[in-house]
């Protein structure tokens, strides 16, 4: 069982409560950008196999939207961040880095 | 006679060679493919020897005549989601591409072992997809009606029907009573590593070179061509690059400087204890999230559904086998004496709208085949055939509408009811 700690509520919380939503930090592209803009925002993922930064829903919790840092190739949790943030903060930076030494 | 036709004669598999060998102790028997070293060019590299990868490389030399091929392995050949799927063939998808290729690597099963010389035991023995709710029963008459327009052959079934043709499924409710189903009579199930052999003994067997425990570690250019790959084993030249590695697809094309529309989640299946044969069908229950065969073993094979984070660990989440399992025992109560023997997972690559991607890609000489997501090992022989013209030809009526480009064009090949969880 994924167990993650929702910024907002200061609590453990399953997976069994949370809603994944994806890659994070993507950079929104409205009205004017070109098709290679549009598509990688919408499509294009980095799905890395390793660090990735995503997107929670604590949704049968607070219903907020925060993010978190994962291993997607060994499942480590690095830790979860407001989702009011447009890159990685460096508490979070400093934990991987920690993690991979 | 040439040497090697002789050859490929007293290696083929029949009840004459079972009859000789008994007669001499079943040492007569050659290696199904060798053990092939790295050589230093070739015509055509196929990245991941899984069924996707040995049936493009089978179709090049059958259909093309391309036989300076090699399929190269991180793992062992047949290891990845080749052999940790629930073995379900069917075609009854809604859109037109997906009919084409998906009914034409159906028809393909039905002469496989026949074509490869390799029992791969398809079973064709019917697939029926449960209507559970009223949303259900109108997107599957529609996909019906869809089939019939495309020559897929298949119908709408009533309960009664559903019951006659597997009783130990209670179709009361109260919770899910079954409505009605989609049925295929020609779809089944066939022996999932068989398949992938059967495709490598075949490969061999014309001279390719499988090489197993040989990872990509990256892809050579040379003015926006691809002229190689660097690999475990050394570098390897090669004209063509095949990429068909499944989950591994992002981690791939990364390397050889492009990104996919894919991203990599976990699906799971487990399996019961053996017991006596109790259901001859396929059943499918995508309300539940849950499908149902019984094996020649006797064990009952069930998949669940995915988990909905990005993961690479072929494992998933205990509590969607627990959805799984909650939900197939109303359907099935006979399952609810069953003790389970072993549970699974395997990184599948899923699209933004559940169809596959084969197709050119920014580098040239690339060819990229991916995305089957939770319904790969059906497409197997298809996607083979299909990808072996797009590889060969730079083009295949197949393969045309499952370019990675359809995304920027907004022409998507939705299959989300037909493929969003079973398989």
């Amino acid at each position: 069982m994924l167990i993650l700690n929702c910024p907002y509520c200061g609590r453990d919380v399953d997976e069994t409560d949370l809603h994944a939503g994806g890659e994070a930090h993507l950079k929104r592209f409205g009205p004017g950008s070109s098709d290679d803009e549009f598509e990688h925002y919408l499509f294009m993922r980095e799905n890395p196999k390793g660090v990735h930064f995503e997107r929670w829903r604590h949704v049968y919790g607070c219903g907020k939207w925060f993010l978190a840092a994962r291993n997607t190739a060994t499942l480590q949790v690095y830790g979860t961040y407001s989702a009011q943030t447009t890159e990685p903060p460096q508490h979070i930076l400093d934990a991987i880095k920690e993690a991979q030494a | 006679m040439d040497t090697s036709a002789k050859r490929s004669l007293l290696k083929r598999y029949s009840a004459f060679a079972v009859a000789r060998e008994a007669f001499r102790q079943h040492t007569g028997w050659t290696r199904a493919w060798g053990q092939a070293e790295p050589k230093s060019q070739y015509d055509v590299i196929v990245v991941g020897a899984g069924g996707h990868g040995l049936a493009t490389a089978y179709y090049l030399g059958k259909n093309f005549g391309i036989t300076n091929v090699a399929v190269l392995e991180k793992g062992w050949l047949g290891g990845g989601n080749t052999g940790r799927n629930t073995t379900i063939i069917r075609s009854n998808y809604l859109q037109d591409p997906s009919a084409a290729i998906y009914e034409k690597s159906r028809s393909l099963y039905e002469t496989m072992s026949q074509d490869l010389n390799y029992n791969v035991m398809f079973s064709p023995r019917g697939v029926m997809m449960l209507a559970q709710t009223q949303h259900e029963i109108r997107g599957y008459q529609r996909t019906a009606h869809a089939n019939s327009l495309q020559g897929v052959t298949t119908e709408w079934i009533s309960p009664e029907r559903v019951k006659e043709l597997c009783p130990i499924m209670n179709i009361d409710g109260p919770r899910y009573p079954v409505l009605g189903a989609l049925w295929q009579a020609r779809g089944g199930t066939a022996r999932h590593d068989a398949v992938a052999w059967g495709y490598a003994r075949a490969c061999a067997d014309m001279g390719m070179d499988i090489i197993q425990q040989c990872e990509v570690t990256g892809v050579q250019t040379n003015g926006g061509k691809v002229t190689g790959v660097s690999t475990t084993r050394g570098d390897i030249k090669c004209n063509k690059l095949a990429m068909v590695v499944a989950g591994h697809a992002s981690v791939l094309a990364q390397k050889a400087g492009f990104q996919l529309p894919i991203e990599s989640v976990a699906l799971q299946a487990l399996v019961s204890e053996p017991i006596k044969p109790c259901m001859d069908v396929v059943v499918m229950a995508n309300t539940v999230h849950g499908y149902l065969s019984q094996s020649d073993k006797g064990e009952m094979v069930i998949g669940g559904g995915t988990d909905g984070y990005n993961n690479y660990t072929q494992r998933g989440s205990f509590h969607h086998i627990e959805e799984t399992v909650r939900a197939l025992v109303e359907t099935f109560p006979i399952l609810g004496r069953l003790k389970m023997l072993r549970q699974w997972g395997g990184i599948v690559d899923v699209t933004g709208d559940r169809s596959p991607i084969l197709s050119a890609t920014p580098v040239e000489g690339v060819f990229v085949n991916c995305g089957w997501g939770t319904g790969g090992f059906k497409a197997i022989p298809g996607s083979g055939w299909a990808m072996a013209e797009l590889v060969a030809k730079g083009h295949s009526p197949l393969t045309e509408e499952f370019t990675m480009h359809r995304f920027r064009h907004g022409k998507f090949i939705d299959e989300s009811v037909a493929a969003g969880v079973a398989h």
